[in-house]
């Protein structure tokens, strides 16, 4: 396997976490800027399973091969992002309803037009 | 600070991280190595309990603490969006007015929910035999719900989801998975250790000691709080209406 | 053969991104974001993470689409009411 291939997924998570920041910080809308938190969050989970994963290696999942006949891929980091997926989900919608309460109370979803309102 | 300042900013901040990462990446054993310490380890202990799916293994046994956080953060989550959500008192509802459906999208929606809902539930019982398990079938059972919206309307679906019931059933299955952590400790062993329950045959249902019952009561928290969730979200885009404008 | 996949996968989760950050429009973003979802589920199972894809695809390609769209939904309601009252 090539240097190239050994470490483009680990940039491709770096390249994904940029963009989600870039657009987070440029954000008019607070609702894109959601979006864009989950798209910073994709980033880690493609940094996990890349460090986990083995050439040649499949699921670690024992119910139809036998132990020990094939090498596996890393269980451990699959189950921290596995959790991860559904638990950013919820917070996820937690930042919606923030957003919904701030259109409420200010009835803007531009973060610059909040500031002036601050004052 | 202006625009343009912080642009500048975030650019200057960016390129120093984007270097960093970059220097970070050449320095990761290399994508698809063989050396996995902790894999190996994990797959190991969870061959010795039983357990097919090492993932699940690892999620309600080896780190079943964590799991217990992860459920923690889920559960204060929905709990903060129905606070935020809730219906103020400068608000009302409206009741939609039922829309037409097409006559495919509603044969399709309501010949495919049964089969949704079905997938979704044995997706949560093989948590530990094959892929899947109580976080993955939680969200798909809850979804699978949804296609009631599609297919009939709004009313039709909150026939179906009793939304208290949900939310009960939401903290009590947050409370089973403590029960039984303080079930072992009861047995005089550590929080959560999988010592309570024989670890049964390899590769059939009742596997893997404590594993499917943590794992049921993860897809129960699940699947109720996305309908707690789902349901808060369509209130306010489908029903809560502003008393007055202004 | 694996490692191509792989390359691919990996590729096509990077463009993705990429558009979703580019669509400024809320609604249009939720769109952009499924697809990514249904990307990223299929690159976890070509990386042998069929438990993750499962998630992902749940997750990623319709939870959080949904969500945004409602919330797009509420906020564009609004409007229109408030605009009707002036």
């Amino acid at each position: 396997m090539s240097t190239v291939t050994q470490v483009l997924p680990y940039l491709v998570a770096a390249y994904v976490f940029l963009t989600g920041a870039y657009g987070l910080a440029t954000s008019r809308n607070l609702i894109h800027a959601v979006g864009c938190l989950s798209v910073c969050q994709v980033s880690t989970y493609i940094l996990l399973l890349a460090v986990g994963y083995r050439s040649g290696g499949t699921a670690p999942v024992f119910s139809d091969i036998k132990p020990g006949s094939r090498p596996v891929v890393d269980p451990v980091v699959q189950a921290l992002t596995l959790t991860d997926i559904v638990v950013g989900a919820t917070v996820t919608a937690l930042l919606l309803a923030l957003v919904l309460q701030i259109v409420k109370r200010h009835g803007t979803v531009d973060p610059d037009e909040l500031r002036e309102l601050r004052g | 600070m202006s625009r343009r300042l912080r642009l500048w900013l975030l650019a200057l901040g960016g390129a120093g991280l984007a270097a960093l990462l970059a220097a970070a990446c050449l320095d990761l054993p290399g994508f698809g190595g063989r050396a996995h310490p902790y894999g190996t380890r994990a797959v190991h202990a969870s061959l010795t309990r039983h357990t097919a799916n090492t993932i699940a293994s690892v999620n309600f046994d080896q780190r079943a603490y964590d799991t217990l956080g992860e459920t923690s953060i889920l559960f204060a989550a929905v709990l903060g969006c129905v606070v935020l959500l809730r219906q103020a008192r400068d608000e009302h509802r409206a009741r939609p007015e039922p829309a037409r459906v097409a006559l495919p999208v509603r044969r399709y929606a309501l010949l495919v929910m049964p089969v949704a809902l079905v997938c979704g539930l044995y997706v949560i019982a093989h948590g530990q035999l094959s892929p899947g398990g109580g976080f993955q079938g939680g969200v798909v059972t809850a979804t699978a719900l949804h296609l009631l919206y599609l297919g009939a309307d709004y009313h039709a679906l909150e026939r179906i989801r009793p939304l208290g019931v949900f939310e009960t059933t939401d903290a009590l299955a947050v409370c089973a998975y403590l029960v039984l952590g303080l079930a072992a400790l009861l047995a005089g062993t550590a929080f959560l250790a999988n010592t309570l329950l024989p670890y049964g045959t390899f590769n059939t249902l009742s596997s893997g000691g404590t594993v499917p019952l943590l794992n049921a009561a993860v897809g129960m928290e699940v699947a109720s709080a996305v309908v707690v969730l789902l349901a808060n979200f369509l209130d306010q885009a489908v029903e809560i209406e502003e008393e007055s404008a202004g | 053969m694996d490692e191509a996949v792989i390359l691919v996968a990996l590729l096509l989760v990077a463009g993705a991104a990429t558009a979703a950050v580019a669509q400024r429009d809320p609604a249009r973003q939720a769109l952009v974001l499924s697809v990514l979802g249904v990307l990223l589920a299929v690159l976890f199972t070509v990386l042998q993470a069929p438990d993750v894809g499962l998630s992902q695809l749940a997750v990623g390609a319709v939870l959080t689409p949904l969500l945004v769209m409602l919330s797009v939904r509420k906020i564009r309601r609004r409007g229109r009411d408030r605009d009707g009252a002036r």
